[in-house]
């Protein structure tokens, strides 16, 4: 799937929720599933500042696709994360660069999670892209 | 409960009437910012409406007029926290700035390398970092006095702690994360024995305890105005006039200068000297009207409800088990940090804010107390005399709530 289209199933499954309860418990729910980040990686290299919780991020490439993998000290930003993950992973440097994040804003995360989340989110998108800005850069040489 | 008038306060704070989520808004969050009555929002709207002008140098009525208001605040100031001489009040924007000017001016003074400014482990950064920068200038040291785990202040260690090198103790009054009111009149005769000047940090004092110059004899003492139901933007530094004429101004330019020659300046006297640039008279305005309001409901009967609401807290979140109270002092005021379980902080604060409750989470700008204790952070409820049981029935239904989504 290209990460439109895994934007729009995300949207879509949670569209299924009217209660911002379930909205959090689906979110809860993707914290399980969170490919978990190396041990040695958990270091403050990885650390993305910006976040009220810690989140360390990690990426690989494997045939030319970037690979993500994480971990943070609360559930909901692990569900955040994930998301992400589910959305970029697996895809090229230049796919992640030119991808728009707008399914945030519309599975109504960023109007629902305060402003110090928003940051967070924000930093953990730009923090991906930088992952992806590096590998394109190194692949270029 | 005592016949506190809770219903009549209330009605004094519009922004309390509100939902949020579907739900009345409960708001917990008082140690970072209190709400402001009607009496104080009508004070800043009327200033504009009649009495806005620039003070102190216009002849005409108007000027007049605020610049009255600006130094009959200063008064009403002066003998709310009992100090000697109004020349002794110093407005500013806030605690932040009053403790900055402190630093800035008394370190070009006083400090030399080698000394030491004494602070303790739970201040707030803005009692931390000023000193540290000051300290870095001058080639002086800053040191922290440690606390017990209770999060009361470890007075032996103190005391040890204290020596010729010792030029300045910095200290809370009360604690923004754990609560704890420290003893700090113990702390200042103690440092006068040894002529040590003494600063504290009333930010979070002021509103629940008031305070009174004369008896605690400190050298210093900062507060802000929205933290007491005035506006933002204003504080005040007390400093004994001894130590303000001694001090040397801190920012220049405006109501500070008294002369100026093409090859120097001479410098307004107190309090002027410390005023530089217009003032901030719209929010002078509304710290009159907070005051006024705070003796008007008077201050031991705000205490007494408040130890009330805190006491409800306390035992209500004890009996609830798995919760983890950061800061258990004898002396507290209505404030609790606390841990849900193994929940993050972060979490916990996420699910509460949606049931309508605003409470803190995260380091409250005291990253060394939240390290010396080991924890990522805490959830903070910080109570004022406008909440009520209730209220704080609502936030136990939403800590049941969180122990359930993240248990």
């Amino acid at each position: 799937m290209t990460i439109s289209e895994l934007q729009e199933q995300i949207v879509s499954e949670f569209s299924l929720f009217d209660d911002w309860m379930d909205k959090y418990n689906y979110l809860i729910e993707m914290a399980r599933s969170l490919p978990i980040i190396d041990e040695r990686y958990k270091t403050d290299q990885y650390v993305i500042t910006g976040c009220q919780s810690k989140v360390w991020l990690h990426a690989e490439t494997r045939d030319g696709k970037i690979f993500f993998s994480a971990d943070s000290d609360a559930i909901i930003t692990k569900g955040i994360v994930n998301l992400l993950i589910r959305v970029l992973s697996g895809h090229t440097p230049d796919e992640i660069l030119n991808a728009n994040m707008d399914f945030i804003d519309k599975v109504g995360l960023r109007e629902h999670l305060s402003p110090t989340r928003s940051n967070g989110l924000t930093s953990m998108i730009k923090q991906m892209k930088l992952y992806a800005l590096a590998f394109k850069t190194k692949s270029e040489v | 409960m005592c016949p506190f008038p809770i219903n009549k306060i209330r009605e004094d704070f519009p922004i309390l009437r509100q939902m949020v989520y579907g739900r009345p808004l409960v708001y917990f969050d008082n140690a970072a910012s209190t709400q402001k009555p009607v009496q104080v929002i009508r004070a800043i709207t009327g200033y504009y409406e009649t009495d806005n002008c620039n003070i102190h140098r216009g002849v005409h009525f108007l000027s007049q007029r605020a610049t009255e208001a600006y130094e009959d605040t200063r008064k009403l100031v002066q003998r709310f926290i009992n100090a000697a001489s109004s020349c002794e009040i110093i407005f500013t924007k806030g605690t932040t700035e009053s403790i900055n000017l402190v630093a800035s001016s008394f370190g070009k003074q006083y400090i030399s390398p080698g000394d030491e400014v004494l602070i303790s482990i739970m201040e707030h950064h803005s009692n931390i970092v000023p000193w540290q920068q000051m300290c870095v200038e001058r080639g002086a040291k800053v040191k922290f006095i440690p606390i017990h785990e209770n999060g009361e202040l470890d007075m032996y260690a103190f005391r040890k702690m204290v020596n010729e090198k010792t030029k300045l103790i910095a200290i809370t009054h009360v604690s923004n994360v754990l609560g704890t009111v420290n003893p700090v009149k113990e702390i200042i005769t103690y440092a006068h024995t040894y002529n040590i000047p003494v600063l504290i940090d009333g930010a979070q004092s002021i509103s629940h305890l008031g305070a009174d110059m004369h008896d605690l004899d400190c050298d210093f003492y900062c507060f802000s105005g929205h933290k007491m139901y005035a506006p933002m933007g204003i504080g005040v530094l007390y400093g004994k006039e001894k130590f303000l004429e001694a001090l040397p101004p801190y920012q220049s330019g405006g109501e500070m200068i008294k002369e100026v020659y093409t090859d120097h300046t001479t410098f307004n006297e107190l309090p002027f000297k410390f005023e530089a640039g217009t003032p901030n008279v719209e929010g002078v305005y509304g710290l009159r009207a907070a005051i006024l309001y705070l003796q008007g409901l008077g201050l031991d009967n705000i205490r007494n409800y408040e130890q009330e609401i805190l006491n409800y807290a306390t035992d209500k979140l004890t009996a609830m088990g798995d919760i983890r109270i950061i800061g258990t002092a004898k002396e507290k005021i209505s404030l609790i940090s606390f841990l849900i379980g193994t929940v993050h902080p972060y979490d916990a604060g996420v699910i509460i804010d949606k049931m309508g409750i605003a409470v803190r989470t995260g380091h409250h700008c005291a990253m060394p107390l939240i390290e010396w204790y080991k924890i990522p952070a805490t959830v903070r409820a910080s109570f004022a005399f406008y909440n009520t049981v209730e209220e704080i029935d609502s936030l136990m239904e939403a800590i049941i709530r969180v122990k359930q989504m993240f248990g």
